[in-house]
């Protein structure tokens, strides 16, 4: 029980320090707390959204130019036409990229249309007004989503083939995954769902799971990714929990939507309820898997900032009480972060199966409410 | 809200509907089905194996039973024989002593009956022989005493007394 405990908390300690290395590099040279605490929140800031280079970490040199340790990425326009180059033609976001005529320009991690000379209008709002060609980049997060992908499906490949010649018996890492998959199918398909249709879930709700599972904990190492703290991928997740459950919804689901109240009142006395009650299982269908992208995207979100907060704090104490404290209060946030990772993991799976398991009720209602 | 539509990139969003509705077709097929289907039959196979190993229990205590049910029929078929051979024997004991009792009673009466008609020869044969000797010594008592006239009578009387006695 010790020694496992021990390396782990020197794996997060190990995690940890490079975070804190990464953004020390970022402040070496700077002077004046104020300074410091714009850099940490436009850092921050920067981190939390999704970049056009992989970059890990940048190292200001002497000429007050910055050094990034990392590689571009393909960017892909679509502007009247396909335009495909290399992230590294922005420099960070420092030049304007010219392709076949068309100038552009990176700005607050986004490609906006600009001159040749790179000019950003605003708004009274201080918005841009430039026109954004549509965007489909390999970006940092679509770069982790493939690379998360590939490793399920080399993790769980491997798995399946050890079952076939093991004689169903799982081996290595699969020992420590199978109790998983079986957790997610007792506990979360059959008991939410139901022993009759858990089937045809088991698919998205295994790969949901692990998908954001080991992608909050890529974001809680210095890789500095924050794929699931991203409202598009959350979206995109919630917005296939809610097809599946419409697509897949039984008669009764939809009796259920709208017809609530079933044989239990006469149709008369029903009318003025169901001008209620009807919008509002409607509104239901949506807010559903709406809560489940919110509630993603915002406790990721929240847990990248309060722990690059409390590592930004170290600089900003530069004491020798301060910043340990700040270290183990970061510390003590990253242990619960891995918690978190698995828990937001585990309720979007639940919510989704309970979903499912509405869709494919089949019991009669009148009796049932 | 508007912030949140801001951080919005259509891009992301794209490729990752793109890359996990792929991932999820890929792992359907290559992963989560030869896992689960694994699974379940292991599953099945411990079900499976736990219930012969029941019936193997039961059909053992059914084995048991049996056997001891042999082994108590057998036991009153023991039990029967001996009884019966115990009834046979004393039958066939009574039997010959009764059998033994008539044979002896009846040679007891025919040895009796030969008793008697011996003792009644005897008897016979020593009467005639007395009757002689009587005969004989009357003769002779009678030569002597016919003599003597009192003494013949006296004699006679006493004669007459002894054989009165036989």
């Amino acid at each position: 029980m010790r020694k496992p405990f021990l390396s782990q908390f020197l794996f997060v300690a190990l995690f940890l320090s490079m975070s804190a290395f990464a953004t020390a590099e970022e402040s070496k040279n700077d002077e004046g707390g104020k300074n410091l605490k714009t850099e940490i929140t436009n850092y921050i800031d920067h981190h939390l959204k999704d970049s056009h280079d992989f970059s890990l970490f940048s190292i200001k040199q002497d000429d007050g130019s910055k050094k990034y340790i990392g590689f571009p990425l393909p960017v892909i326009l679509w502007d009247k036409g396909l335009k495909v180059f290399s992230s590294s033609k922005f420099h960070h976001g420092e030049t304007i990229a010219e392709v076949d005529g068309n100038h552009y320009k990176l700005y607050h991690s986004k490609i906006y249309k600009t001159d040749a000379a790179g000019t950003i209008n605003y708004d009274d709002k201080h918005h841009a007004t430039n026109t954004k060609p549509l965007d489909f980049s390999i970006t940092k997060g679509v770069v982790m989503i493939f690379i998360t992908g590939l490793l399920m499906f080399f993790l769980f490949r491997g798995l399946a083939k050890s079952y076939a010649k093991n004689g169903s018996i799982p081996k290595g890492i699969g020992r420590f995954f199978e109790p998983i998959v079986l957790y997610i199918r007792d506990d979360i398909a059959i008991s939410n769902i139901g022993e009759k249709h858990y089937k045809k879930y088991m698919p998205f709700l295994l790969t949901v799971f692990f998908f954001i599972w080991f992608l909050n904990m890529f974001g809680l190492t210095p890789l500095g990714v924050n794929v699931t703290g991203n409202i598009a991928v959350t979206t995109a997740l919630a917005i296939i929990t809610f097809l599946l459950t419409n697509l897949t919804g039984t008669k009764d689901y939809w009796k259920h939507l709208f017809d609530p109240l079933g044989d239990s009142m006469p149709w008369l006395g029903k009318l003025p309820l169901y001008i209620i009650l009807i919008p509002i299982e409607i509104l239901g269908i949506f807010i559903k898997p709406f809560s489940l992208l919110i509630r993603l995207y915002a406790n990721m979100q929240a847990g990248h900032i309060v722990v690059m907060s409390l590592i930004g704090l170290m600089f900003i104490f530069k004491s020798w009480i301060g910043s340990p404290l700040s270290f183990g209060l970061a510390f003590a946030i990253s242990l619960i972060e891995i918690l978190v990772a698995l828990l937001q993991a585990y309720i979007f799976t639940m919510l989704s199966a309970l979903y499912f398991g509405f869709a494919s009720e089949e019991h009669d209602h009148a009796e049932a409410h | 809200m508007e912030k949140l539509i801001e951080e919005f990139s259509l891009g992301l969003f794209f490729w990752q509907s793109l890359l996990f509705i792929g991932l999820v077709l890929l792992l359907r097929k290559f992963a989560w089905k030869p896992i689960l289907d694994s699974v379940n039959e292991r599953e099945d196979g411990i079900k499976d194996a736990l219930a012969a190993a029941e019936d193997a229990k039961k059909e053992m205590q059914n084995v048991t039973a049996d056997s001891e049910k042999l082994l108590k029929e057998a036991r009153a078929e023991r039990e029967a024989m001996l009884k019966e051979a115990r009834e046979i024997k004393d039958k066939l004991i009574a039997d010959s002593k009764e059998q033994a009792k008539v044979e002896g009673d009846k040679m007891i009466k025919q040895a009796q009956a030969a008793i008697e008609s011996e003792k009644k020869a005897a008897v016979a044969d020593i009467k005639s022989q007395v009757a002689n000797l009587s005969v004989d010594i009357a003769e002779k008592v009678i030569k002597e005493q016919l003599s003597d006239k009192d003494k013949q009578l006296k004699l006679v009387d006493d004669l007459l007394g002894d054989i009165k006695l036989n």
